[in-house]
């Protein structure tokens, strides 16, 4: 896989990095397998993937609540592995929030400070510098319960950066709001991690969370880093049917490898229709594969095509108008659940169902895949 | 709860019928209570109401009761004797019990259902078996017929109930707290003292309450263990209704019950207090 190239170590750069981390809770099942990661200085890292995936666990064991079974969790070069939480400096959001309800937000805040036996007047001023950089100034006399969840969510991100930790890590911080307060907040994480050039460890289950605020994602699936990319690395080049499948949206087709050429290939598709793809982790001629392109990638045009590529009959089976675009699902080679988005240009076709088309596609856009088990 | 329009008439029976019959349930409990306290104003060394306190005249009570048992020695030292072991007690119910009960909150304690039994089972043993069985295991450790003896024996029946009231207030106790301050880089110490008490010290309190209120009732231990110089205001009481029968008995029995009622009315108001905080905190 090219990925394999940033999950190996490499000197000088590793500020934190995970190394042959395994976890169990029980003693028999692994909840984390074998996890290799290392995040240089700077970087806001998410760990992506369907709840239960282990990201959590991966999270607390950066922090310290839960011991790695086996393996070493290195922070600036050093074994962590037997130092308890308080003694880590890692600055952490929680997804429930967890201030302090019997203290005032200005108390919540200068909770880390006093354990760290600063002075009053600096105190003051920090929490003071902390408040207004999650733009909640005014609220300091306030108790944790007389905010809205929004509120609470940036005193929550305030308490964790007011003692200046080089490592924030966040669980899930956005879960409890609604999409509009999600994006702003976002938006606002990213501008603050940015600005304070902290290292950010990331854990959402949400793919468009993940794939606007960080520089790279991990995507987690049964324990393991399924991809480890840059977010439109991830999104155009997704290694495996998995992160295919969970990054996005994504036509589907099953296959047989017939040709491979270089990074051109020709699949059989189970219909008898051939197509062209390009082979990523297909190995051999008769490989079983899956299909994966991208709905706004699906040509209608013939003349925007490569001569002589091929082409696919569909059916239009439904024509939804949806503002900016037009979504329209077709049957293509007896799947009826295609989908193809199309800009909502003065030129653009709307097509009407019952009509037959032909679709096509750039081969560098129809990736052939690993078939999932079971197909 | 009003009674909908299409009420038939055998619920409108019932519904009436229903608050009678709680009325008699609430009188038979409080009116043996309630009816003590005008009877401790007697100006007559009786134990019925006079015709003079029937008609309200001012002749027919009085504070002679009162002055008595706040003077007289029989009763003071009782008193103080009472003031001087349910303190303790409690102080010590209180230290034992929290503990015990954080304790057995951590999910990995194992055998938690059997310590927990054993630790609540002087709450369930017959107060008599109990005290007779300290009073032969005191004995052997000469701590029978002593201060610290009372005070032990006390302790050990009030420490269910501080057990039992902050293992409850455990229950809504965010554990992702204690995680927040752990990361802030709190220790244990200071997380225990500066988030996990404050946020569980209506269950504290109210635990040892509960175990004043135990040791500064509680007559049967006492008389087994105590020597006959401590006697406390419920072994006076006892034996004061065996021997010389005097309404001094109501008046200490009504400044019992004002003190319970003081107490309770305050777990009250913690408990408000601590929903108050928690029903604010996030879930
Ligand atoms: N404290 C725990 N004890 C036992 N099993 C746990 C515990 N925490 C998580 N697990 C299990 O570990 C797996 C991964 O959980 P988690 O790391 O929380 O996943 P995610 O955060 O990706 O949803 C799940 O199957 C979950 O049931
Ligand atoms: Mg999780």
């Amino acid at each position: 896989m090219a990925e394999e190239g940033l999950m190996t170590k490499t000197d000088g750069d590793e500020f934190v990095v995970f190394d042959g981390v395994q976890k169990s809770y029980d003693g028999t099942t692994l909840v984390v397998k074998d996890l290799n990661l290392s995040v240089p200085k700077g970087e806001f890292l998410t760990m992506l993937g369907p709840s239960g995936s282990g990201k959590t666990t991966c999270l607390m064991m950066l922090a310290g609540f839960e011991t790695a079974t086996s393996g070493e969790i290195r922070l600036q070069g050093r074994n962590i592995n037997t130092v308890p939480p308080h003694k880590r400096g890692i600055g952490m959001v929680f997804q429930n929030y967890a201030l302090f309800p019997h203290m005032s937000v200005a108390e919540n805040l200068a909770f880390p400070l006093e354990v760290r036996k600063i002075g009053k007047s600096e105190r003051e001023q920090k929490v003071r510098r902390a408040l207004e950089m999650v733009q909640m100034g005014d609220f300091g006399g306030r108790r944790p319960a007389q905010l809205s969840g929004g509120q609470q969510q940036r005193i929550a991100l305030a308490r964790a950066l007011v003692f200046e930790p080089e490592l924030v890590l966040m669980d899930e911080p956005l879960g409890a709001l609604d999409k509009q307060l999600r994006e702003q907040m976002q938006f606002e994480i990213t501008r603050i991690a940015h600005d304070l050039g902290i290292t950010v460890v990331y854990v959402t289950h949400d793919q468009t969370e993940a794939l606007t605020m960080s520089d790279r994602v991990a995507v987690f699936n049964d324990g393991r880093i399924q991809q480890l990319a840059t977010p439109s690395d991830l999104y155009e080049h997704p290694a495996n049917s998995f992160v295919a499948q969970f990054i996005g949206e994504n036509n589907r087709l099953m296959g047989t490898v017939t040709r491979i050429q270089g990074d051109a290939c020709i699949v059989r598709l189970d219909s008898g229709d051939e197509i062209d793809a390009k082979p990523v982790n297909v190995i051999r001629v008769g490989d079983r594969t899956q299909i994966s392109i991208r709905p706004e990638r699906v040509e209608t045009n013939k003349d925007r095509l490569r001569d002589g590529a091929h082409t696919l009959q569909a059916e239009v089976l439904e024509f939804i108008y949806m503002g900016d675009i037009f979504r329209t699902r077709l049957r293509v080679a007896g799947h009826d659940d295609f989908i193809i988005k199309t800009r909502n240009a003065p030129d653009q076709i709307r097509h009407q169902p019952g009509s037959m088309i032909d679709i096509g596609w750039l081969p560098d856009d129809c990736r052939a895949l690993d078939a999932p088990q079971g197909t | 709860m009003s009674l909908p329009v299409y009420a038939t008439p055998l619920q409108r029976i019932w519904h009436v019928a229903f608050r009678v019959l709680c009325g008699l349930i609430f009188f038979f409990l409080v009116a043996p209570i309630l009816i003590i306290i005008p009877l401790s104003f007697n100006a007559q060394d009786f134990f019925t109401f006079t015709p003079e306190m029937l008609r309200l005249d001012p002749a027919g009570f009085s504070l002679k009761h009162y002055d008595d048992f706040f003077n007289n020695p029989d009763w003071r030292l009782p008193l103080l004797n009472s003031l001087a072991i349910a303190p303790v007690a409690m102080l010590i119910s209180v230290g034992l019990g929290t503990l015990a009960a954080i304790g057995l909150s951590q999910s990995h304690v194992p055998f938690k259902g059997a310590i927990m039994a054993i630790l609540i089972s002087p709450m369930i043993v017959p107060l008599v078996i109990s005290a007779a069985g300290m009073y032969f295991f005191y004995s052997r450790i000469g701590l029978q017929g002593t201060y610290w003896g009372v005070v032990l024996a006390h302790a050990a029946l009030g420490t269910p109930f501080v057990i039992i009231t902050v293992t409850a207030t455990l229950v809504g106790f965010d554990q992702s707290l204690t995680r927040a301050a752990a990361s802030l880089g709190a220790g244990p110490l200071r997380t225990f003292f500066k988030v996990q008490m404050p946020l569980i010290l209506p269950g504290v309190v109210a635990g040892g309450l509960f175990a004043f209120i135990t040791s500064f009732d509680e007559v049967v231990v006492v008389i087994f263990l105590g020597a006959p110089g401590d006697k406390t205001l419920p072994w006076q009481m006892f034996t004061g209704l065996r021997e010389q029968i005097s309404p001094t008995i109501l008046a200490a029995a009504t400044v019992l019950v004002t003190v319970s009622a003081l107490l309770l009315i305050t777990l009250e108001i913690l408990r408000r207090r601590s929903e108050r905080l928690r029903g604010l905190s996030p879930n």
